[in-house]
């Protein structure tokens, strides 16, 4: 039976302040982060100002700044930070036990 | 205080002529923390209501089980942790019965069968069994020697290694785990006299508690004690054949010890309660009155889940048998689950943590760094709540900050003097800073690096300091650690109004330092890690930004060739791979051709990369090089690897590095040629590729004055004469056009790549990230490197010496690196969701 979460792997599979991809098949890749602090967060791997893949740009805080531009993405909302203006769709993620699950509903919504 | 055999049975045995039959019976599994709390709970609301047995697994009284790490360290004896001594069991009528586990609970018979094959009915069950270690599952696991750390019996254990290794002059352990219990671990070991080393697996400790400041912080603490801690440490297998001899990592390093601790974590002991039927989540499912699936079978402590959560600290318990006892005797209060705070027991490190740091959209961190007396402190901000706190090294207000989380209470009006802690925030109207500093007397002291009182730095104002920096050169506030900075920048608000000037800018908003102030201290303290620069200089943020990253990046990995460690997740995308982000994603890449010189091999070598990845265009750049665009980041190494096998590395043209020689033909062709120009642009290139700078760096070799390799609009132009070679600086084609100066005409090619040598380096000290060298000389003037340069020979002998040196430990292709497997993860989904299979790669 398949959960409600969907297994993704390790935490430690991340690096700390990085990123790791996990691509939707027929949707939107989606972009798993792990903060400083080792919080995790996932978006959809797309800046809302021009598309750029967020996974590749520097964690700090609970931010990313978009590789392209410089935007700060904040991690937890998806929201442009600043005089910057847009959101990017966030899907929840969670740890347990080490692994990293994100929801299924919301990565399917992100794909659609 | 040992009981042995069938434990001890209380005075108030069944038939009793003063005991009532009708008292119902309730029985306790667990004689720990929990289950006796809720007895003690239970006597206090209704003495006379229950009966109650109690049975533990332990040997023991109801002792302390934190205090376990006081008697490891020697500080408390068995006795002094001793909650409820036998007379609380006696005095209460209640029956103890110790070393004797609960093996079976039979829910619709009522009974409960415990290891010795004895068998008692309840009317009530509590179930308070705590919690079992985690022990990772790798060979050697059940060696001799290898222990956990829970209980009195792991204490003596670790008590007898010390004393065996103390007979052969010291003795080694290993402890797993970087977490609270394995700190307190180690630490009591080494206080006994053990040569510790703590494996963990995480790149900081404990990182469930503490954020990347305080645990560096922590770990320099440990380390300084003479505990060797290993971060990043994976246990691959435990060594050994009768007993434990050492603890092998994944990486293949083996660490000798005669003990090894696992503290990896703990895990609800649901065992018995599963066996029973009960419902079990990640702990024994129990509702606001700490009820279970069953009416009549209640849980307490470490081993429930409440509201989907289960807890490792003793605070929700206490709450939990408050509940829980309410509900006992009817007056249905219930349980709301727990807001956690923790400290570390290590005598000497104060550590505090409380709330969650994830604190996102609209939180606010506010950070404090005072590294002359190693404190760091941050509390994060959301709503005008506090909504967690992180202490280190002054952890006395971290009581007041709990309470304040807990209560919700609104912080407004504290905001500014928050992070000063409770006697600043109430001192009486102080809610402005600059109030604050008005109150301080004359003769407070502002600057404690350097002793200087607040009536020294207004009076160094009115003297004429108009400026932070006046007044740091005038009485030395402020000019050390800078952790008073904001002190001096509101007396100097205080002292002139309006008049204050404004700094040098700084280098982001994370600090008040400017690039240069930090470049000095980097070098001046010896600073070895980002996290080290972010504690000492007083960083405002944990983290720092996307800015100041990369930029102490560089400087550190200036300041300590071949021994900082290079920091991937401080590089901008293009750095940490190594080829051009495109604005589709894809990437670029440019391999090296040395001097624009290529071969058909190359030619042939990058023509079957751009068909076989299916690249959409190759291009010729205005480097003298060429470009293949369109390459996705998982085909980046085999890219590499196929450019590698026709010689080819990294043009670096992503990088903060050198770029491009571009080259003329020059005598070897060109009829005005005077000498060879493309000759001397190789070896340019050869030598100075690899090299990290404040910014990219571009040269050029022109063979005659007509100038068609355009040396002079490059970082270091060299223009060739009949009489050798004329050397230029500073050059630019960007966006801002500037020509080069000349800096000196030199005769041989040895002397050209000498200067060069000298000057990049100069650039590379001195230079502020992100300032290509146009800007920067024109910011320093012309003349100052002709002075550092030209006039000083010794001065230009020893820049060139640490440039060379540096250059030892940046040769390597990192191209070849990751074709061969380096940081795979760089380049590889980590799972890849395919929703119609409904499966997960
Ligand atoms: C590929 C290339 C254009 C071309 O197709 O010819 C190029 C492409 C880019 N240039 Fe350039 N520059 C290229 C030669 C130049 C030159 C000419 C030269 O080197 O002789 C200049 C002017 C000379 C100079 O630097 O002084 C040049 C001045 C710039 C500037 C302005 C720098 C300045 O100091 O003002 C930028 C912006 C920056 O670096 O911040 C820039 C930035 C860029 C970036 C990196 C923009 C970016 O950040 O994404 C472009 C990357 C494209 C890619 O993905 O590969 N590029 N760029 C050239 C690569 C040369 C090489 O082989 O490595
Ligand atoms: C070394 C150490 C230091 C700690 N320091 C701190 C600290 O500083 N702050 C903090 O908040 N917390 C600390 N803790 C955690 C704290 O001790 C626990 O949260 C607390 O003890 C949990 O109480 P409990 O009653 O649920 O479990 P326990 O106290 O473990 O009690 C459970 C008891 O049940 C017994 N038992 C298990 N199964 C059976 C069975 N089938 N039949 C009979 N008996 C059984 C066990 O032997 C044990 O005696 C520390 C823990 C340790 C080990
Ligand atoms: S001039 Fe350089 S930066 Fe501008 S579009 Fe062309 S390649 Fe890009
Ligand atoms: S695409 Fe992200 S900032 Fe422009």
């Amino acid at each position: 039976m398949i959960g409600e979460w969907l297994d993704i792997g390790w935490l430690h599979e991340i690096p700390v302040r990085g990123s790791r991809t996990v691509p939707v098949d027929g949707g939107e890749e989606i972009a798993v982060f792990r903060t400083g602090d080792n919080q995790v967060f996932a978006l959809v791997n797309k800046c809302p100002h021009k598309g750029g893949p967020l996974s590749q740009g520097i964690v700090h805080g609970h931010s990313v700044a978009c590789p392209l531009h410089n935007w700060n993405i904040a991690l937890k909302t998806g929201e442009a930070q600043g005089n910057d203006k847009g959101c990017t769709p966030v899907i929840p993620v969670k740890v347990n036990g080490g692994r990293v699950l994100i929801c299924r509903a919301g990565a399917l919504k992100a794909a659609a | 205080m040992e009981l042995v055999g069938d434990g001890w049975t209380g005075e108030a045995a069944e038939g009793a002529p003063d005991v009532p039959a009708r008292r119902e019976h309730l029985v306790v599994v667990g004689n720990g923390m929990a289950g006796c709390r809720a007895v003690e709970e239970l006597l206090a609301r209704d003495p006379d209501r229950y009966r109650v047995t109690i049975f533990g697994a332990e040997p023991h009284v109801n002792y302390n089980r934190i205090m376990l790490s006081p008697v490891l360290a020697g500080e408390k004896s068995f006795d002094e942790i001793v909650i409820n001594g036998l007379e609380w069991y006696r005095d209460n009528g209640i029956e103890l019965i110790a070393s004797d586990p609960v093996t079976a609970i039979d829910r619709a018979g009522r009974t409960v069968t415990s290891r010795s094959g004895r068998s008692l009915g309840y009317d009530k069950l509590l179930i308070a069994t705590g919690s079992d270690p985690f022990i990772i599952p790798v060979p050697g696991k059940d060696l001799p020697g290898v222990i956990s750390f829970r209980d009195m019996s792991d204490v003596d254990a670790m008590l007898a290694a010390a004393e065996a290794g103390k007979a052969q002059g010291g003795g080694e352990a290993v402890v797993i785990g970087g977490g609270l219990l394995g700190l307190e671990a180690a630490h009591g070991l080494s206080l006994r006299g053990m040569k510790v080393t703590v494996l963990h697996l995480m790149p900081t400790l404990m990182e469930r508690q503490l954020d990347e400041a305080a645990g560096w912080l922590l770990k320099s603490a440990l380390e300084a004690r003479g505990q060797t801690i290993l971060t990043g440490a994976d246990t691959a297998e435990i060594l050994g054949t009768d007993a434990v001899e050492g603890v092998k990592l994944k990486d293949g390093r083996v660490i000798p010890a005669s003990l090894v601790v696992m503290a990896v974590g703990i895990r609800p002991s649901t065992a018995l309660a599963r066996e029973a039927g009960l419902a079990v989540g990640r702990g024994i499912q129990v509702d606001d009155h700490m009820v279970t699936s069953d009416a009549n079978v209640l849980a307490v402590g470490e081993c429930v889940e409440h509201d989907g959560q289960v807890y490792g600290l003793v605070a929700p318990l206490w709450e939990m048998c408050r509940a829980l006892a309410d509900g006992l005797v009817e007056r249905h209060t219930g349980y709301k689950g727990s807001v956690t705070s923790t400290k570390l027991k290590v005598s000497g490190i104060d550590v505090f943590s409380a709330g969650d740091f994830s604190g996102g959209d609209g939180a606010e961190d506010i950070v404090l760094r005072d590294a002359s007396r190693g404190v760091y402190k941050r509390v994060v901000v959301k709503d005008d709540r506090i909504v967690g706190a992180v202490l280190y090294g002054d952890t006395g207000d971290g009581s007041w900050y709990f309470d304040l989380l807990k209560k919700q209470e609104d912080v407004s009006q504290l905001r500014d003097v928050l992070i000063f802690g409770q006697a600043f925030a109430s001192g009486g109207g102080a809610a402005d800073p600059k109030a604050a500093v008005a109150a301080l007397s004359d003769d407070a002291e502002i600057c404690g690096c350097n002793g200087v009182t607040k009536g020294q730095v207004v009076a160094c104002i009115e003297k004429g300091a108009c400026s932070l920096d006046a007044v740091r050169g005038g009485c030395k506030a402020s000019a050390s650690c800078g952790s008073c900075t904001g002190l001096v920048e509101n007396l100097l608000a205080l002292t002139l109004g309006d008049e204050v000037q404004a700094g040098p800018k700084t280098m982001c908003k994370c600090t008040s330092f400017g690039h240069d102030d930090v470049r000095r201290e980097i070098v001046a303290q010896g600073m070895k890690s980002i996290p080290e620069v972010m504690q000492k200089l007083h960083w405002s943020t944990p983290d720092g930004c996307s800015s100041c990253r990369p930029a102490l990046n560089y400087y550190l990995l200036c300041a300590l060739p071949g021994d900082y460690q290079d920091d991937q997740q401080s590089r901008f995308v293009n750095e940490r791979m190594h080829a051009n982000i495109q604005k589709d994603g894809t990437y670029s890449v440019v391999p090296r051709m040395w001097g624009g010189i290529t071969t058909p091999q190359e030619l042939r070598a990058i023509a079957d990369v751009v068909e076989k990845y299916d690249a959409p265009m190759v291009k010729v750049t205005g480097g003298q090089r060429l470009d293949i665009f369109g390459i996705r980041k998982e085909d980046l190494p085999a890219v590499w690897a196929d450019l590698n096998a026709a010689g080819m590395v990294s043009g670096h043209a992503y990088g903060k590095a050198l770029r491009t020689v571009k080259t003329c033909v020059g005598s070897e062709w060109c009829r005005f040629g005077t000498q060879d120009s493309t000759g001397l642009g190789v070896k340019l290139e050869r030598g100075f590729w690899g090299s990290w700078m404040p910014h990219k760096f571009k040269m050029a070799v022109s063979g005659c004055p007509r100038n068609c390799a355009e040396a002079t609009i490059k970082d270091f132009g060299v223009v060739c004469v009949d009489s050798g070679y004329e050397l230029h600086i500073g050059g630019n084609g960007g966006i801002h056009v500037r020509a080069t100066d000349l800096l000196v005409k030199v005769s041989s090619e040895e002397e050209a790549m000498h200067y060069a040598a000298a000057f990049v380096q100069l650039y590379r000290e001195e230079a502020r990230y992100l300032e290509r060298t146009a800007p920067w000389i024109e910011r320093i003037g012309l003349q100052y490197v002709k002075d550092r340069i030209v006039e000083d020979e010794a001065g230009r002998d020893t820049l060139a010496a640490r440039f060379w040196y540096s250059q030892s430990f940046s040769q390597d292709d990192p191209w070849a690196e990751r074709a061969a497997g380096q940081e795979r993860e760089q380049h590889a989904h980590m799972a890849a969701f395919k929703p119609r299979l409904e499966v997960i790669a």
